[in-house]
């Protein structure tokens, strides 16, 4: 295995630092490193780029197995690392459903295969995601996958007597429900938030409270059986509201905000291009300004992508018709630096604690989200924050084109992307699992 | 004007032009011989995605008349469903040489959705699209409030119209909200609260919940159809409710001015938002409605396919 040496970059702190990569870990960081092993070592020259530890996402849709079509492992680890990932979790709303020992240990094993970043499976919760019955859960919990998150997604887990036993039982391996918070009979056949704009342009509305109620029963159930629960994508600015509550109670909740909840909002729709249709659905300016500081100061934990793609002709349609979800994985970097920290809102320290420490810590994704020392796993991340790049959705990693961002310039790219002390990334362009090795 | 899509995006001039070019329309109508040659080898289209016959036919005589060919397409469904998509239907139209479609379709935004695309080159005329707009359902009803309480000339202005029923599910309320207030008009929303869209408090209206005190003051009423499955997703108790406080009855009439005018866009519930006595009054201009319907549809197809088009002048939408 070759080694390699990052020099001139610096650290999420600000320092200066040369890196020494060897055998896939971190073996030296220091402002020079003085090792004779340097001198073998491939340089990297990162000059005026941040190296942060490789981001985690706790939310993507790899479509694998069902909907080849639109994504796959391969294609969307390829869009992870693109977007400085070195670990993503993929959703369990495939075709079959990832509700079982055999699903998630094949899903595990082709991101293995693929080698460009680790493919976590999430299972379902219910049998089929249909909300019923709990799915074998500990029997994905002790699978090769070793599967730790379970969640819906897509669906809520609406009957509360089936959320309280997944709660609880998930506590016999250190699990996590993630929930998606959404009151199905608060919002059947609803396609953009219920506001002025869903009012003017004749769409059945979307209201926040479909959102809030399911979080606020969800955060008094894991209270009340002491269990952690994780809330996916909060959209709104009372759901921060209640999980920051949560939180001062000492209740063990996690949160998620997705890049297009952090930057979009609901006016969009008024263009009548379903590009912008997305659940949970893009809310208000108000909102988007309360997730951000929900963000800042914590209450919301993570940054996760919800990447969902979809091929054009679930997009090329009236809205009505339209698939919900957009792409996320190359672009959320970008997002976050935006409106995070161009804001001012969050340093670089922040930044790497809701991409990547934090995530990895809520799912137990232990070899990820490290500090960079000597004796990490080398998972790294190194983005250029001077860097502008404009979105083209025909260059996209992902075997989908539908990403909201087309024609935008955002500051900020992610350079290169080291998966296990091997680069999946340079030059922002992706040289696979083989590079160097 | 290349599309007409929205009154929303109707200009003040511009849509007193559509009313203006509708009053000489209407002339030819009334004539001996009720064609003009303008649209003369020009093709329209009729692409329903919903079933409406009457607003169907009405484009289909206001084309006639202006001597254009006329293709009805009934496309049931949408590409949700089994059936064919706009995308693939609006392609093979254009393929055949369509110079205008006239759309209705069940989801919002579907004639916009048309018209941005790059799936036909032709007009766009929003014929109904889901929830959200009926642009000429709005220009007919301008031009019979005009005709009736501004003989005909000028806006709407000095002028309080009550729109009564289920706003929220409603694409001609949306319409005449706009084009009316636009045009000068006070509009006044009576619904039970179930029925009013989130934030109308915030749309150029007033809204009152009591039908009673409102109609004194009104020069016009419009009705709007109520739909009986409503009920089941609680919207109201029961019709018979729902009649007792929001229909129109004639103990109710006789609370109205002298002067004003019955409508309804039909097709109507008799007994149900209105009574026969009250539809079949003779302060009901509803058939007028549809007479006017065509004329104002006429006047809508001259402006957006007659001539050159040009983006820097006359309408746009």
């Amino acid at each position: 295995m070759r080694d390699y040496l990052l020099d001139g970059g610096t650290l999420a702190d600000g320092k200066s630092a040369q890196i020494l990569i060897s055998d896939g870990f971190i073996s030296e960081i220091d402002a020079v490193v003085m090792s004779a092993a340097a001198n073998n070592a491939q340089k990297i020259d990162v000059k005026g780029c941040i190296v942060l530890p490789g981001f985690v996402d706790l939310h993507t849709h790899l479509r694998e197995p069902g909907r080849e079509d639109s994504e796959t492992v391969e294609s969307g680890s390829r869009a992870a690392a693109k977007g400085g990932y070195t670990a993503v979790s993929a959703m369990a709303n495939t075709f079959p459903v990832a509700d079982t020992a055999g699903v998630v240990e094949q899903v595990y094993a082709l991101g293995q295969a693929t080698g460009l970043c680790d493919v976590f499976p999430i299972g379902a919760v219910t049998q089929g995601l249909a909300g019923a019955a709990l799915a074998e859960l500990g029997a994905m919990a002790d699978s090769k996958a070793r599967v730790r998150v379970f969640s819906d997604d897509g669906n809520c887990v609406f009957d509360p007597i089936v959320m309280r036993r997944a709660l609880e039982y998930v506590k016999k391996f250190n699990g996590v429900v993630a929930q998606h918070a959404q009151d199905p009979r608060l919002t059947k056949d609803a396609q953009m938030n219920e506001g002025l704009i869903s009012s003017q342009l004749g769409f059945k509305g979307w209201p926040s409270v479909a959102e809030e109620s399911i979080i606020a029963r969800d955060v008094l159930l894991a209270d009340h059986v002491q269990s952690r629960i994780h809330i996916c994508h909060v959209t709104t600015s009372g759901g921060v509201d209640i999980i920051r509550w949560a939180k001062a109670r000492g209740i063990q909740v996690t949160a998620e905000v997705t890049p297009h909840h952090l930057l979009l909002t609901d006016e969009l729709a008024s263009s009548f291009d379903p590009i912008y249709k997305v659940n949970p659905p893009l809310r208000t300016q108000k909102d988007v300004m309360a997730l951000r500081e929900g963000l800042a100061d914590g209450t919301i934990d993570i940054v996760a992508t919800d990447h969902a793609p979809h091929p054009a002709e679930d997009k090329e349609c009236e809205w009505q018709a339209a698939a919900f979800g957009m792409l996320g994985l190359e672009t959320a970097f970008s997002i976050v630096q935006a409106t995070m920290i161009a804001t001012e809102m969050m340093s670089w320290n922040d930044l790497a604690d809701r991409m990547s420490t934090r995530p990895a810590k809520i799912a137990g994704y232990s070899e990820h989200g490290q500090m960079l020392k000597v004796g990490s796993r080398a998972h790294l991340a190194i983005v250029n924050p001077e860097k502008t790049w404009r979105v083209d959705r025909d260059l996209m990693a992902s075997r989908s084109r539908n990403t909201p961002y087309h024609g935008m310039e955002f500051p900020g790219s992610v350079v290169s992307t080291f998966f296990r002390g091997v680069p999946t990334v340079l030059d922002s362009k992706l040289v696979g699992s083989s590079y160097g090795s | 004007m290349r599309h007409l899509l929205s009154t929303k995006d109707l200009s003040y001039a511009q849509a007193i032009s559509i009313l203006d070019t509708a009053q000489e329309m209407a002339k030819v109508s009334e004539g001996p011989v009720k064609k003009l040659p303008t649209l003369r080898g020009r093709t329209i289209v009729n692409l329903f995605f919903e079933d409406s016959t009457r607003t169907r036919i009405s484009f289909e005589a206001a084309a006639k008349r202006l001597s254009a060919d006329v293709i009805n397409f009934s496309a049931k469904g949408s590409s949700a469903s089994k059936g064919e998509s706009l995308k693939d239907t609006a392609q093979t139209l254009q393929a055949m040489g369509a110079d205008a479609v006239i759309l209705r379709h069940s989801a919002s935004g579907a004639a916009q959705r048309l018209a941005n695309s790059h799936w036909t080159s032709g007009s766009v005329i929003n014929a109904g699209d889901g929830t959200h707009e009926h642009p000429t359902q709005a220009l007919l009803d301008a031009f019979t409030i005009r005709k009736h309480l501004r003989s005909g000339v000028g806006d709407l202005r000095g002028l309080t119209i009550a729109i009564v029923g289920d706003i929220l599910h409603s694409r001609v309320a949306r319409s005449n909200v706009h084009l009316l207030s636009k045009l000068g008009a006070q509009v006044i929303l009576v619904a039970p609260p179930t029925l009013l869209p989130l934030g109308a408090n915030t749309w150029p209206v007033q809204i009152s919940y009591d039908f009673d005190p409102i109609l004194p003051l009104v020069d016009a009423v419009m009705m709007l159809r109520v739909q009986q499955e409503r009920m089941n997703d609680f919207f109201f108790p029961t019709i018979r409710e729902y009649s007792h406080y929001f229909g129109l009855n004639s103990d109710r009439l006789k609370l109205m001015k002298p002067s004003a005018i019955i409508m309804h866009p039909g097709p109507m519930n008799r007994g149900l938002e209105i009574t026969a006595e009250c539809a079949d009054s003779a302060r009901s201009v509803i058939l007028e409605q549809v007479t006017n319907g065509v004329s104002v549809r006429m006047a809508v197809l001259y402006l957006l396919l007659a001539g050159t088009p040009n983006e820097d002048e006359g309408l746009r939408a």
